[in-house]
């Protein structure tokens, strides 16, 4: 489940990529992070099937809820980290621009 | 339980890579100025940062997970696997067999991006990509 919400999350952001604008939102980020980690969680169902079989498929409601809450947190995490480095490269400058204006009242 | 340092190292040494080679285009670029004509559509670093960065993306919410699954703790050794010898031999063999596999794949995917990006670049502009830039 964490695999699969990854693997929808990293398909979206790479939608919204290619259909950008300009680079200002700086959607590589995310592209990468969620990715990279599909990647990483491929290999790990991979080892998981040919460990278990079948029975990898047929989880326990308890454990897929788990599962799931994990690709949520994720999914959030992911966001935080792009919008923490957003916010600090700052590429339209609007954080700047936000900044000076509350400085100088 | 700890595979995903396989993949980490690997982004550390990519990340070295990266910014040797960088250094190097920068003097080559520096030399050539003017005459030279560009060998390859995209900078080898260039392709080296898109490496580093799916590896340690990937790490990091690796990290996140094993974190989640109460593999790693923020206290010494750090890794739970640490604190039983038995453990250790199964966090290692994990780390050879699932960790390497990790990083192995990715750079195999980062090698066809790089085929494929490189491709793509040296494609002619399409009549519809340009009425789209303007």
């Amino acid at each position: 489940m964490t695999l699969l919400l990854t693997v929808f999350a990293a398909i979206t952001v790479t939608a919204i990529w290619y259909n950008r604008k300009n680079d200002d939102m700086r959607l590589g980020i995310l592209c990468f992070l969620y990715w990279g980690a599909s990647i990483m969680w491929l290999v790990d169902a991979l080892f998981e099937y040919f460990e278990d079989g079948a029975d990898f498929f047929n989880q326990e409601l308890s454990a897929v809820i788990n599962d799931a809450f994990l690709g949520l947190a994720v999914i959030a995490l992911g966001l935080v980290i792009w919008i923490v480095r957003l916010l600090i490269s700052d590429p339209k400058g609007s954080v700047r621009r936000a900044i000076r204006k509350q400085a100088s009242h | 339980m700890a595979c995903f340092l396989v993949s980490t190292a690997e982004a550390v040494v990519v990340k070295i890579a990266e910014k040797v080679v960088a250094k190097k285009e920068l003097e080559a670029a520096g030399k050539k100025e003017g005459d030279a004509e560009i060998k390859a559509a995209i900078p080898m670093s260039v392709k080296l940062k898109w490496l580093s960065r799916m590896l340690f993306s990937g790490s990091a919410l690796l990290l996140f997970e094993h974190i989640w699954h109460g593999e790693i703790v923020l206290w010494f050794p750090f890794l739970t696997a640490m604190s039983d010898s038995g453990d250790v031999v199964e966090m290692l063999k994990e780390m050879g067999t699932v960790g390497v596999c990790m990083a192995v794949l990715i750079t195999v995917i980062w090698a066809v991006m790089c085929k494929v990006a490189e491709a793509i670049v040296k494609r002619p502009v399409s009549d519809t990509e340009g009425q789209q830039d303007a």
